[in-house]
């Protein structure tokens, strides 16, 4: 056996988690430390196979706690670093995912989600954890997290969450579900050189004048790594522009709102929605992950029978693309969420909605998708309201 | 006129003193000898990184002038294992408590010494959960009063050295911040050392132990250790624990040759690889360790 390629160029029938792990690899991702668990093992499985073959490391950790921590660790080694894991797995990783914001480490974690709470159906789908994505660690922060619904958005998508990793120096999440990582798709990956590809800044000048929190207009700071002689303390604790922990309430402030913000003001540039027939649309179906493509089969189930219905996918679930649902609230009669938990991105609809138009939920708490007439029926009774 | 210079001040991160730690606490003392032990093993210190949890002792990471990373409660081994696996070039040291490191990091703590990472351990035992006041940890003596043991502690604690060579480090000592230069040379072994080195430390907690039990000031507990302590390199280390008011068994309890994590990894791969798998070394570290 020789060296592989870290870019498999050509066409491929690979399921949702190989072509996760082809896509991290592609993005150049060469560390990856997981635990196995039901339905993200395969992509632990993969970068076993074919990390070697490409120089990196892959390390089967103790469990997810000291996955997600040496993937941390990787990372300030200036490595690009991955975790894959699915619900319970999530929540062990938690802490440290909030360490990774405090201490502005890129790095790429997968969940893909099955149903819960706890245990819940190992080997069957849900969408559960948006919200865990967007607060399950403590204190105050902004994540950007992407939902992949397809094996090629798998790929795609694991590219793009390392670009945004590096780019805005913070855990990237990606939220799949089972059906979209064990759904098996043709997945095409393009040439290396047609693949963007963004590496963090990175400091050069002088030891002295470095300062590890110091940001750029952009509110992100150029990283080092260790070993480059810059001697960087890096800490959990509330830090100043050097890295030196304080207490001051002047410092929380300046730090996590400047946490914060690195992400608000740059949501333009982060947010990826997809969108049909929105123009006329009287009647808006806003979905994620596999929900969205049943969602996609409703839309034309209705648009069959008459209805003017748009949809809308969220790529990007977190920043919520609030000014997007803002602008639709005002021209639209009603939004229509399905989802596979009881009732956690539809909040978020509503909240944009504001009242300017209804927000009606249609909600299954996992282990199996929706009938997309199940959808079709709830957007026949907006229009005989 | 310049201000004199400390002959350890390339170490320390001096702007961050006075440091937090009570007076007679022994960390200093620990992270003092650690320091001695780097400049006399002379490894390029821009390469020397110092991982640490949460606790007194974790503040060390700090304090020396060495790319340092205060991580979460418990998970500095696995934040040090994806550092050295990721570039292998780098020396890197866990200084930890032991709490963080035994109880909450316990789990990791016995995976490393099995996968025998290149890693150096130091735990600070001072037998108390110093930071958060006084709780009973698991090292905590029989008997020993602290504030969530207010009858005296009935859990029996652990012997580190039994643990951690049974888990499969290859070098397991133990010493006390009284005996400073057996410190210095066992870290120093430590760090040379390939494969998962420990070093306990014995350390008095003045403010969290020492006053709870009414075992006097940190100087009676340098006494005790002065006192009590029995050196018997090579003893077994399941016959080494600590108990409280009892005789202080220290030593090189455990120096042997295993191969690391890296080693297995790369000897494993080569045979499925035309071209070996190389483990990045740089030219430059391997000519500096040349000329040291």
């Amino acid at each position: 056996m020789k060296r592989g390629p870290a870019v498999l160029t050509g066409v491929h029938f690979f399921n949702g988690d190989v072509a996760c792990a082809e896509g991290a690899l592609a993005a150049g991702c060469r560390f990856f430390a997981g635990y196995p668990i039901t339905p993200a093992t395969e992509i632990a499985e993969r970068m076993a196979e074919r990390l070697p073959e490409v120089g990196g490391t892959f390390i089967q950790m103790e469990d997810e706690i000291a996955s997600l921590s040496a993937v941390l660790g990787a990372s300030w080694a200036g490595v690009k670093a991955m975790t894959a894991t699915s619900g319970p797995g999530f929540s062990l990783m938690m802490e440290n995912l909030g360490f990774g914001y405090m201490t502005e480490t890129p790095c790429v974690i997968v969940n893909v989600q099955r149903g819960g709470p706890s245990t819940g159906l190992p080997t069957l789908v849900g969408q559960g954890d948006m919200m865990q994505a967007r607060w399950g660690s403590h204190g105050d922060y902004e994540t950007i997290v992407l939902a992949p619904s397809s094996a090629q958005e798998m790929f795609d998508l694991t590219v793009t969450a390392f670009n945004l990793s590096e780019r805005y120096r913070l855990p990237v999440l990606i939220l799949s579900d089972a059906v979209i990582g064990h759904i098996t798709e043709r997945v095409i990956i393009p040439p290396e050189e047609e693949i963007t590809i963004v590496n963090r800044k990175k400091f050069t000048g002088p030891r002295e004048a470095y300062l590890p929190y110091l940001p750029e207009e952009d509110l992100v700071p150029p990283m080092v790594a260790a070993g480059e002689g810059y001697r960087v303390y890096i800490t959990g604790l509330t830090h100043d522009e050097r890295g030196y922990p304080s207490t001051s309430p002047e410092v929380q402030e300046r730090l996590v709102r400047r946490l914060a913000e690195k992400i608000w003001r740059n949501a333009r540039d982060i947010i990826r929605l997809e969108e049909r027939g929105i123009e006329d649309a009287e009647v808006v179906l806003v979905a994620y992950g596999i929900s969205a493509r049943v969602a996609y089969r409703a839309m034309e189930l209705a648009r069959a029978a008459g209805r003017r219905v748009g949809w809308l996918r969220l790529i990007t679930v977190w920043p919520f693309p609030e000014e997007r649902i803002r602008d639709l609230a005002t021209r639209v009669r009603a939004f229509v969420v399905p989802e596979l938990n009881l009732g956690q991105i539809v909040r978020e609809v509503e909240r944009c909605a504001a009242g300017r138009a209804r927000t009606i939920p249609v909600l299954r708490p996992g282990g199996a998708v929706h009938d997309p007439r199940e959808i079709l029926t709830v957007i026949e009774e907006v229009f005989h309201d | 006129m310049t201000e004199a210079e400390h002959p350890l001040d390339q170490f320390l991160r001096a702007d961050r003193l006075p440091h937090i730690w009570c007076p007679g606490c022994g960390i200093g003392i620990a992270m003092r000898c650690l320091v001695l032990a780097l400049e006399e093993l002379g490894r390029p210190l821009d390469r020397v990184v110092v991982v640490s949890g949460i606790g007194c002792s974790a503040r060390v990471a700090g304090y020396v002038r060495l790319d340092g990373f205060h991580t979460t409660h418990g998970r500095a081994i696995p934040f040090a294992t994806g550092l050295k696996l990721a570039n292998p070039d780098l020396t890197v040291i866990v200084f930890s408590g032991d709490g963080d490191l035994a109880a909450i990091g316990g789990n990791h703590l016995i995976h490393a010494a099995r996968r025998n990472l290149d890693l150096t351990v130091i735990c600070v035992n001072n037998f108390i959960y110093g930071m958060t006041g006084g709780q009973f940890g698991p090292t905590t003596p029989l008997s020993a009063r602290s504030t969530t043991t207010p009858y005296g502690n009935f859990e029996p604690p652990f012997n580190l050295m039994a643990l951690v060579a049974a888990s499969g480090a290859v070098y397991v000592a133990r010493w006390t911040v009284f005996h400073v230069r057996r410190l210095i040379t066992a870290f120093q072994e430590a760090i040379a050392k390939k494969g998962f080195s420990f070093v306990e430390v014995l350390s008095p907690c003045p403010t969290g132990y020492l006053r709870r039990n009414k075992l006097g000031e940190a100087v009676d507990m340098m006494r005790y250790f002065k006192a009590n302590s029995e050196i018997r390199h090579g003893a077994d280390p399941a016959e080494v624990g600590i108990e409280m008011g009892g005789k202080l068994i220290l030593g090189k309890f455990v120096d042997l040759e295993r191969p690391t994590y890296q080693e297995r990894m790369r000897q494993q791969l080569a045979a499925f690889f035309v071209e070996p798998y190389v483990e990045k070394v740089s030219e430059e570290v391997e000519a500096e360790e040349v000329e040291s």
